[in-house]
C-alpha cells in the first residue's frame, strides 16, 4: 500500500472506499473490474480474537530534519523550534521539535500491519478513521531513530459497525517510551 | 525553555488563540508529500467525484495537524502539547479555486496551575460547521 493512505476520515460508499485504494486508478476504466471484485468480495467479520492481538515492531525510523521541517511547513506550523535548529537549541531540544501530529508519519506502517493481517478480517475498503490521540513523554527531535509496535487494545460491536482501537507505542533507540499514537478505526458491517 | 503564558491569570473559559488558516489544493499536494498520504481523494476532482464525494477533500490529519498550531504558539513551545486528541466527524471540502478556511478558537477548559497544566479545548469549523470533534490538547508548562 505504497502511495495511498490505508485509513481515511471519510465515509463514501462502499464502492468508493474500495477504489480509491487501488493504485493507478483509472476510474472510467476501471470502474467494471472493481465493482465485480467487490461483489465477489467474501464478507468477513473483523475477528475478535484479535483484541490483545501485538505485531512486531517495526524497522527502526531515522527522524530527519528536513523531514521535520517539510512537515512542519505542511501543517502551518511556525513556531521557531520546529524550523530553526539554533531556536530549538535555546529552547533546550537537541534538534528541531516534530510538530505534535508528526509521529502518524510512522505509525502509518503499523496500522499497515493490522490491516494487512489475513486473520483480522478487516476488509480496509470499509474502514475509516473515527479518531485520533498521541500521548507524550518527550517530544520528537531530529536525529531519533523510532520504533513502532501496534498493539489491538479494543475489538467492539456498534450498530452492526465493530470499533478497532490501535495503539502504537513509539520508542527511541535506547528503548525508552516516546509517544503513543491511539486509532480509533470504525469498520462498516454489512449494508 | 521558551517564554510560557501566565498560568496565574488564566481563568476556565479563557480565550487563548482564534486564527483562520487557508488551506488550498497546494496544501493538500505538499502534505501528502510530507505525510506520505497519496490517497487520491485529496487531490484529484475526478477521482473524488467518481467515488460519489462533494470535492476533493482536505486529510483528516491534516486538519487535525493544524489545528494545534495556534495551541502550539500560545504555549510557545510544540514539546508543551503533551496529549492531543480528536475525532473525525465532517470532512473539509477543498475548493479548486478558493481553498478552504479552517476557523480555529482554542479556549482553556481545565486549568491545574499546581501541575501547571491546561486543557485547551479546540472548536476547528469551516463555513460555520464544526468538522473535528472532542479536539482537545493537554499543555504542561511543568
Amino acid at each position: 500500500m505504497a502511495g495511498g493512505s490505508l485509513v481515511c476520515e471519510v465515509w463514501p460508499s462502499r464502492l468508493a472506499t474500495n477504489l480509491v485504494r487501488l493504485p493507478g486508478l483509472t476510474p472510467a476504466r476501471d470502474a467494471p473490474d472493481a465493482a465485480r471484485r467487490i461483489r465477489t468480495m467474501r464478507r468477513v467479520p473483523v475477528n475478535p480474537a484479535i483484541q490483545g492481538r501485538s505485531y512486531p515492531p517495526t524497522a527502526s525510523y531515522l527522524v530527519g530534519r528536513e523531514k521535520v521541517r517539510e512537515f512542519a511547513r505542511a501543517v502551518f506550523a511556525t513556531n521557531p523550534i520546529c524550523l530553526d535548529v539554533e531556536a530549538a537549541r535555546a529552547a533546550g531540544h537537541p534538534d528541531v521539535v516534530a510538530p505534535p501530529t508528526f509521529p502518524v508519519v510512522v505509525q502509518e506502517h503499523t496500522l499497515a500491519q493490522l490491516l494487512g493481517d489475513p486473520d483480522a478480517g478487516i476488509d480496509f475498503g470499509r474502514v475509516v478513521h473515527g479518531d485520533q490521540r498521541f500521548q507524550y513523554t518527550r517530544p520528537i527531535v531530529a536525529g531519533d531513530e523510532l520504533t513502532a509496535q501496534l498493539t489491538v487494545t479494543a475489538v467492539k460491536s456498534l450498530g452492526g459497525n465493530s470499533m478497532i482501537t490501535a495503539t502504537t507505542e513509539i520508542s527511541d533507540a535506547a528503548g525508552a517510551h516516546v509517544v503513543t499514537a491511539t486509532s480509533t478505526l470504525v469498520v462498516r458491517g454489512d449494508d | 525553555m521558551s517564554a510560557s503564558p501566565d498560568l496565574s491569570a488564566l481563568s476556565v473559559g479563557d480565550e487563548v488563540a482564534r486564527t483562520e488558516h487557508l488551506i488550498t489544493r497546494d496544501s493538500l499536494v505538499r502534505y501528502a508529500g510530507a505525510s506520505g498520504d497519496f490517497n487520491p481523494i485529496h487531490y484529484r476532482d475526478d477521482v473524488a467525484e467518481f467515488v460519489g464525494l462533494p470535492g476533493v477533500l482536505a486529510h483528516g490529519m491534516l486538519t487535525m495537524g493544524v489545528a494545534v498550531q495556534s495551541v502550539v504558539d500560545w504555549a510557545g513551545n510544540p514539546a508543551r502539547i503533551v496529549d492531543y486528541q480528536v475525532r473525525f466527524t465532517r470532512p473539509v471540502v477543498v475548493n479548486r479555486n478558493d481553498g478552504a478556511t479552517l476557523s480555529i478558537v482554542a479556549k482553556a477548559a481545565v486549568v491545574e496551575p499546581e501541575e501547571r497544566r491546561v486543557r485547551v479545548d479546540v472548536v476547528a469549523t469551516v463555513q460555520g460547521q464544526t468538522v473535528l470533534g472532542k479536539a482537545q490538547a493537554w499543555v504542561s508548562f511543568a
